[in-house]
Protein backbone atom coordinates (compact mmCIF):
# COMPACT_ATOMS: atom_id res chain seq x y z
CA UNK A 1 0.00 0.00 0.00
CA UNK A 2 1.39 3.44 -0.90
CA UNK A 3 2.46 5.76 1.89
CA UNK A 4 1.73 9.48 1.86
CA UNK A 5 2.89 10.30 -1.61
CA UNK A 6 2.40 13.95 -2.58
CA UNK A 7 2.32 15.20 -6.15
CA UNK A 8 1.89 18.67 -7.58
CA UNK A 9 0.81 19.62 -11.09
CA UNK A 10 0.73 23.07 -12.68
CA UNK A 11 -2.02 23.22 -15.27
CA UNK A 12 -1.55 25.61 -18.17
CA UNK A 13 -4.68 27.31 -19.40
CA UNK A 14 -3.20 28.28 -22.73
CA UNK A 15 -3.12 25.05 -24.67
CA UNK A 16 -6.34 23.04 -24.92
CA UNK A 17 -4.54 20.15 -26.56
CA UNK A 18 -2.47 19.60 -23.42
CA UNK A 19 -5.54 19.47 -21.16
CA UNK A 20 -5.48 16.04 -19.55
CA UNK A 21 -1.72 15.61 -19.52
CA UNK A 22 -1.50 15.86 -15.73
CA UNK A 23 -4.30 13.32 -15.33
CA UNK A 24 -2.48 10.97 -17.69
CA UNK A 25 0.71 11.36 -15.66
CA UNK A 26 -1.11 10.65 -12.40
CA UNK A 27 -2.68 7.57 -13.97
CA UNK A 28 0.81 6.22 -14.68
CA UNK A 29 1.85 6.83 -11.07
CA UNK A 30 -1.24 5.06 -9.73
CA UNK A 31 -0.51 2.10 -12.01
CA UNK A 32 3.05 1.92 -10.75
CA UNK A 33 1.73 1.94 -7.19
CA UNK A 34 -0.34 -1.09 -8.09
CA UNK A 35 -3.74 0.35 -7.24
CA UNK A 36 -6.77 -1.51 -8.58
CA UNK A 37 -7.98 -0.62 -12.07
CA UNK A 38 -11.34 0.45 -10.65
CA UNK A 39 -9.72 2.99 -8.29
CA UNK A 40 -7.36 4.20 -11.01
CA UNK A 41 -10.33 4.69 -13.33
CA UNK A 42 -12.30 6.71 -10.78
CA UNK A 43 -9.36 8.95 -9.86
CA UNK A 44 -8.49 9.47 -13.53
CA UNK A 45 -12.01 10.49 -14.51
CA UNK A 46 -12.48 12.79 -11.49
CA UNK A 47 -9.16 14.54 -12.09
CA UNK A 48 -9.48 14.69 -15.88
CA UNK A 49 -12.88 16.39 -15.72
CA UNK A 50 -11.50 18.80 -13.13
CA UNK A 51 -8.42 19.49 -15.22
CA UNK A 52 -10.57 20.15 -18.30
CA UNK A 53 -12.76 22.53 -16.28
CA UNK A 54 -9.67 24.41 -15.12
CA UNK A 55 -8.38 24.83 -18.64
CA UNK A 56 -11.66 25.85 -20.25
CA UNK A 57 -13.07 28.07 -17.52
CA UNK A 58 -10.21 29.33 -15.37
CA UNK A 59 -7.08 29.67 -17.51
CA UNK A 60 -5.40 26.81 -15.66
CA UNK A 61 -4.47 26.33 -12.02
CA UNK A 62 -2.82 23.76 -9.78
CA UNK A 63 -3.66 20.22 -8.76
CA UNK A 64 -2.27 18.70 -5.59
CA UNK A 65 -2.60 14.99 -5.06
CA UNK A 66 -1.97 13.11 -1.85
CA UNK A 67 -2.06 9.35 -1.66
CA UNK A 68 -2.05 7.57 1.68
CA UNK A 69 -3.10 4.12 2.80
CA UNK A 70 -6.77 5.14 3.00
CA UNK A 71 -7.47 7.34 0.01
CA UNK A 72 -6.39 9.49 -2.90
CA UNK A 73 -7.08 13.18 -2.18
CA UNK A 74 -7.22 15.77 -4.94
CA UNK A 75 -7.19 19.55 -4.48
CA UNK A 76 -7.82 21.50 -7.67
CA UNK A 77 -7.26 25.21 -7.24
CA UNK A 78 -7.71 28.00 -9.73
CA UNK A 79 -7.94 31.79 -9.73
CA UNK A 80 -10.59 31.89 -12.43
CA UNK A 81 -13.98 33.60 -12.53
CA UNK A 82 -15.48 31.37 -9.83
CA UNK A 83 -18.87 29.66 -9.83
CA UNK A 84 -21.71 31.92 -8.78
CA UNK A 85 -24.36 29.22 -8.39
CA UNK A 86 -22.78 25.93 -7.38
CA UNK A 87 -26.10 24.03 -7.15
CA UNK A 88 -26.90 25.02 -10.70
CA UNK A 89 -23.39 24.11 -11.89
CA UNK A 90 -23.80 20.64 -10.34
CA UNK A 91 -26.89 19.96 -12.48
CA UNK A 92 -26.39 17.65 -15.42
CA UNK A 93 -26.62 19.55 -18.66
CA UNK A 94 -25.99 22.99 -17.19
CA UNK A 95 -23.03 24.58 -18.91
CA UNK A 96 -21.49 27.98 -19.52
CA UNK A 97 -18.86 26.63 -21.92
CA UNK A 98 -18.08 28.25 -25.27
CA UNK A 99 -18.58 26.73 -28.70
CA UNK A 100 -14.86 26.03 -29.03
CA UNK A 101 -15.01 23.96 -25.84
CA UNK A 102 -18.03 22.07 -27.14
CA UNK A 103 -16.15 21.27 -30.32
CA UNK A 104 -13.59 19.46 -28.13
CA UNK A 105 -16.32 17.13 -26.87
CA UNK A 106 -16.75 18.87 -23.53
CA UNK A 107 -18.94 21.64 -22.17
CA UNK A 108 -22.10 19.54 -22.09
CA UNK A 109 -22.65 20.14 -18.40
CA UNK A 110 -21.45 16.70 -17.30
CA UNK A 111 -18.07 17.57 -15.79
CA UNK A 112 -19.00 18.37 -12.20
CA UNK A 113 -21.67 15.60 -12.03
CA UNK A 114 -19.06 13.13 -13.29
CA UNK A 115 -16.60 14.30 -10.66
CA UNK A 116 -19.22 13.81 -7.96
CA UNK A 117 -20.18 10.41 -9.34
CA UNK A 118 -16.62 9.08 -9.35
CA UNK A 119 -15.46 10.47 -5.99
CA UNK A 120 -16.45 9.44 -2.47
CA UNK A 121 -16.21 13.00 -1.16
CA UNK A 122 -16.41 16.27 -3.03
CA UNK A 123 -16.55 19.87 -1.85
CA UNK A 124 -16.42 23.06 -3.87
CA UNK A 125 -15.29 26.40 -2.44
CA UNK A 126 -15.82 29.18 -4.91
CA UNK A 127 -15.92 32.95 -4.82
CA UNK A 128 -16.90 34.83 -7.97
CA UNK A 129 -13.97 36.91 -9.18
CA UNK A 130 -11.52 35.14 -6.87
CA UNK A 131 -11.43 31.50 -7.91
CA UNK A 132 -12.50 27.96 -7.19
CA UNK A 133 -11.06 25.12 -5.14
CA UNK A 134 -12.45 21.62 -5.54
CA UNK A 135 -11.64 18.96 -2.94
CA UNK A 136 -12.18 15.31 -3.82
CA UNK A 137 -11.36 12.04 -2.10
CA UNK A 138 -11.49 8.54 -3.49
CA UNK A 139 -11.27 5.80 -0.85
CA UNK A 140 -8.86 3.00 -1.66
CA UNK A 141 -10.97 0.38 0.07
CA UNK A 142 -14.04 1.03 -2.06
CA UNK A 143 -14.45 -1.00 -5.25
CA UNK B 1 -13.64 -9.16 -31.16
CA UNK B 2 -10.22 -7.87 -32.21
CA UNK B 3 -9.41 -4.47 -33.68
CA UNK B 4 -8.51 -6.25 -36.92
CA UNK B 5 -12.07 -7.61 -37.10
CA UNK B 6 -13.45 -4.09 -36.56
CA UNK B 7 -11.32 -2.88 -39.46
CA UNK B 8 -12.94 -5.56 -41.61
CA UNK B 9 -16.53 -4.96 -40.44
CA UNK B 10 -16.31 -1.19 -40.94
CA UNK B 11 -14.15 -1.37 -44.05
CA UNK B 12 -11.90 1.02 -42.14
CA UNK B 13 -8.56 2.60 -42.81
CA UNK B 14 -5.91 2.37 -40.06
CA UNK B 15 -4.69 5.87 -39.19
CA UNK B 16 -2.50 4.91 -36.24
CA UNK B 17 -1.61 1.77 -34.31
CA UNK B 18 -0.97 -0.59 -37.25
CA UNK B 19 0.94 -2.87 -34.86
CA UNK B 20 -1.91 -3.05 -32.33
CA UNK B 21 -4.64 -4.68 -34.42
CA UNK B 22 -4.58 -7.94 -32.46
CA UNK B 23 -5.97 -6.20 -29.38
CA UNK B 24 -9.24 -7.45 -27.94
CA UNK B 25 -12.28 -5.19 -27.72
CA UNK B 26 -15.06 -6.14 -25.30
CA UNK B 27 -17.64 -3.40 -25.81
CA UNK B 28 -18.45 -0.32 -27.84
CA UNK B 29 -19.65 3.24 -27.32
CA UNK B 30 -20.83 5.80 -29.86
CA UNK B 31 -20.59 9.44 -28.75
CA UNK B 32 -19.20 12.86 -29.58
CA UNK B 33 -19.53 13.90 -25.96
CA UNK B 34 -16.43 12.92 -24.06
CA UNK B 35 -18.10 13.48 -20.69
CA UNK B 36 -20.68 10.84 -21.61
CA UNK B 37 -17.85 8.49 -22.48
CA UNK B 38 -16.23 9.24 -19.12
CA UNK B 39 -19.53 8.57 -17.35
CA UNK B 40 -20.43 5.23 -18.86
CA UNK B 41 -17.75 3.37 -20.76
CA UNK B 42 -16.28 0.08 -19.58
CA UNK B 43 -12.88 -1.53 -20.07
CA UNK B 44 -11.34 -2.26 -23.42
CA UNK B 45 -13.95 -0.52 -25.52
CA UNK B 46 -13.98 0.87 -29.00
CA UNK B 47 -15.13 4.49 -29.23
CA UNK B 48 -17.10 5.40 -32.34
CA UNK B 49 -17.04 9.18 -32.71
CA UNK B 50 -16.99 12.20 -34.97
CA UNK B 51 -14.54 13.99 -32.68
CA UNK B 52 -11.20 14.33 -34.46
CA UNK B 53 -9.00 16.07 -31.91
CA UNK B 54 -6.54 15.15 -29.16
CA UNK B 55 -9.21 15.12 -26.45
CA UNK B 56 -10.72 11.96 -27.95
CA UNK B 57 -7.35 10.26 -27.39
CA UNK B 58 -7.01 11.71 -23.88
CA UNK B 59 -10.44 10.37 -23.03
CA UNK B 60 -9.49 6.99 -24.51
CA UNK B 61 -6.36 6.99 -22.38
CA UNK B 62 -8.32 7.70 -19.19
CA UNK B 63 -10.85 4.96 -19.95
CA UNK B 64 -8.49 2.29 -21.33
CA UNK B 65 -10.28 2.53 -24.66
CA UNK B 66 -8.14 0.60 -27.12
CA UNK B 67 -9.51 1.90 -30.39
CA UNK B 68 -11.19 5.06 -31.75
CA UNK B 69 -13.22 4.89 -34.96
CA UNK B 70 -13.78 8.18 -36.81
CA UNK B 71 -17.04 8.10 -38.76
CA UNK B 72 -18.14 9.63 -42.07
CA UNK B 73 -14.57 9.67 -43.34
CA UNK B 74 -13.55 12.41 -40.92
CA UNK B 75 -9.87 13.21 -40.79
CA UNK B 76 -7.97 13.12 -37.50
CA UNK B 77 -6.12 16.35 -36.81
CA UNK B 78 -2.34 16.12 -36.45
CA UNK B 79 -2.47 16.55 -32.67
CA UNK B 80 -4.79 13.57 -32.45
CA UNK B 81 -2.58 11.30 -34.55
CA UNK B 82 0.62 12.26 -32.69
CA UNK B 83 -0.97 11.67 -29.29
CA UNK B 84 -2.58 8.39 -30.41
CA UNK B 85 0.82 7.10 -31.58
CA UNK B 86 2.45 8.20 -28.34
CA UNK B 87 -0.22 6.60 -26.14
CA UNK B 88 -0.72 3.45 -28.20
CA UNK B 89 -4.35 4.09 -29.09
CA UNK B 90 -5.55 2.71 -32.42
CA UNK B 91 -7.33 5.25 -34.66
CA UNK B 92 -9.46 4.00 -37.54
CA UNK B 93 -11.41 5.89 -40.17
CA UNK B 94 -14.60 4.60 -41.77
CA UNK B 95 -16.85 6.08 -44.41
CA UNK B 96 -19.94 4.81 -42.58
CA UNK B 97 -22.05 7.21 -40.51
CA UNK B 98 -22.14 6.93 -36.72
CA UNK B 99 -25.51 5.14 -36.83
CA UNK B 100 -24.46 2.64 -39.45
CA UNK B 101 -21.02 2.01 -37.92
CA UNK B 102 -22.61 1.31 -34.53
CA UNK B 103 -25.23 -0.90 -36.18
CA UNK B 104 -22.61 -2.95 -37.99
CA UNK B 105 -20.59 -3.45 -34.80
CA UNK B 106 -23.73 -4.44 -32.90
CA UNK B 107 -24.63 -6.91 -35.61
CA UNK B 108 -21.15 -8.38 -35.26
CA UNK B 109 -21.76 -9.08 -31.59
CA UNK B 110 -20.38 -6.03 -29.79
CA UNK B 111 -22.55 -4.51 -27.08
CA UNK B 112 -22.58 -1.21 -25.19
CA UNK B 113 -20.35 -1.09 -22.12
CA UNK B 114 -22.84 0.89 -20.06
CA UNK B 115 -25.91 -1.17 -20.88
CA UNK B 116 -29.39 -0.78 -19.52
CA UNK B 117 -28.43 -2.00 -16.05
CA UNK B 118 -25.87 0.78 -15.74
CA UNK B 119 -28.29 3.40 -17.07
CA UNK B 120 -30.83 2.39 -14.44
CA UNK B 121 -28.21 2.51 -11.71
CA UNK B 122 -27.12 5.97 -12.84
CA UNK B 123 -30.67 7.30 -12.86
CA UNK B 124 -31.28 5.87 -9.40
CA UNK B 125 -28.18 7.66 -8.09
CA UNK B 126 -29.43 11.08 -9.18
Amino acid sequence: MPKNLKLHYDISGEDYTRAGEASAQLKQVLRQLGLSSSIIRRVSIAMYEGEINMVIHANGGTIDVEIDSACVSLILKDTGPGISEIDLAMKEGYSTASESVRSMGFGAGMGLPNMRKHSDYMKIDSTPGVGTTVYMKIALGEE
Amino acid sequence: MTVAEIVKVLDAKVISGEDLLDRDVHSACGSDLMSDVLAFVKDQSVLVTGLTNAQAVRTAEMMDIVCIVLVRGKTADSGMIDLARDRSVVVLQTEYSMFTACGLLYESGLRGGGGRANAKKFKAAL
